[in-house]
């Protein structure tokens, strides 16, 4: 019998486990963006639906909308995410990105419903899926297929 | 003039995203921790590439802030995926990435979505 001690290291194997960490990551920064996003288009909404001024071409009313709390927060949230999009940019291809966000417009529409009683139809309903779905099957490719630099 | 909005956010995001993506192959891959956000910040003001996708990004940002007051939420943020076909497109074309049978099929099931949400 072989001494399993004078056997080469399975390269195939970390291979494999290095390939499943690095996906683990770009899982948990999609995770963070998507979190972030929610939050600050909610937050967002919330503070210009309240905001007493209408919005025009003209740059003052949104330099006032910007000091209203709620609109201050999203942006802060949004500033965040922007960061945590460029990371996963790094990691990941755009092709991949976008669609896998797209999560996100499924959070869209259930916080809209729940927190700002909008009402959201049937069909829209069914296209919100649809992202979802479509998402999910980009989602299943290579994350990236032009390569990277590491650091 | 909804759809004049959603047309201006859309151009404004693809544009940005694709400077962005470009900038960010060329950066390396960067952390989430906060020592890797401030130096993503730094690239920011470094890079003029990445400057010109966070004005887009502005642009699509103000051009959302007067969306959203007028519309849902449920249909501006679906709305603007609209961006999703045109990128995917652009990603394969200009940033040389492999575009496969299913990567393209989960972008068109995400563009049938979105006229859904907006018709």
């Amino acid at each position: 019998m072989n001494d399993l001690s004078t056997l080469p290291p399975p390269a195939v194997s970390k291979a494999h486990h290095s390939k499943f960490a690095a996906l683990l990551r770009v899982c948990a920064v999609v995770l963070l963006f998507i979190g972030l996003k929610a939050a600050g288009n909610l937050s967002l909404a919330w503070g210009m639906k309240h905001f007493p001024e209408t919005m025009s071409a003209a740059p003052l009313p949104y330099v006032k909308a910007m000091f209203d709390p709620f609109v201050a927060f999203g942006i802060g949230a949004f500033i965040l995410a922007l960061l945590v999009r460029m990371a996963l940019l790094s990691m990941a291809d755009l092709s991949f990105v976008v669609p896998v966000t797209a999560i996100g417009y499924l959070l869209a529409a259930l916080l809209g419903k729940t927190f700002l009683h909008e009402t959201v139809s049937a069909e829209r309903w069914v296209g919100t899926a649809l992202i979802f779905f479509g998402a999910a099957l980009v989602g299943s490719t290579e994350h990236s297929t032009t390569g990277g630099k590491s650091q | 003039m909804k759809w004049t909005l959603v047309g201006v956010m859309v151009m404004a995001t693809v544009l940005a995203d694709l400077l962005q993506s470009y900038e960010m192959k060329l950066a390396g891959r960067q952390s989430v921790r906060a020592r890797g956000l401030m130096r993503l910040a730094r690239l920011i003001a470094q890079r003029r590439l990445l400057l010109v996708s966070i004005f887009c990004m502005a642009v699509s940002f103000f051009t959302f802030m007067a969306l959203v007051q007028t519309q849902p939420l449920s249909f501006a943020v679906p709305a603007s995926a609209a961006s999703f076909s045109l990128e995917t497109l652009l990603a394969g074309l200009v940033l040389r990435e492999r575009i496969g049978p299913r990567r393209a099929a989960g972008a068109l099931i995400v563009l049938c979505g979105v006229v859904l949400v907006g018709g």
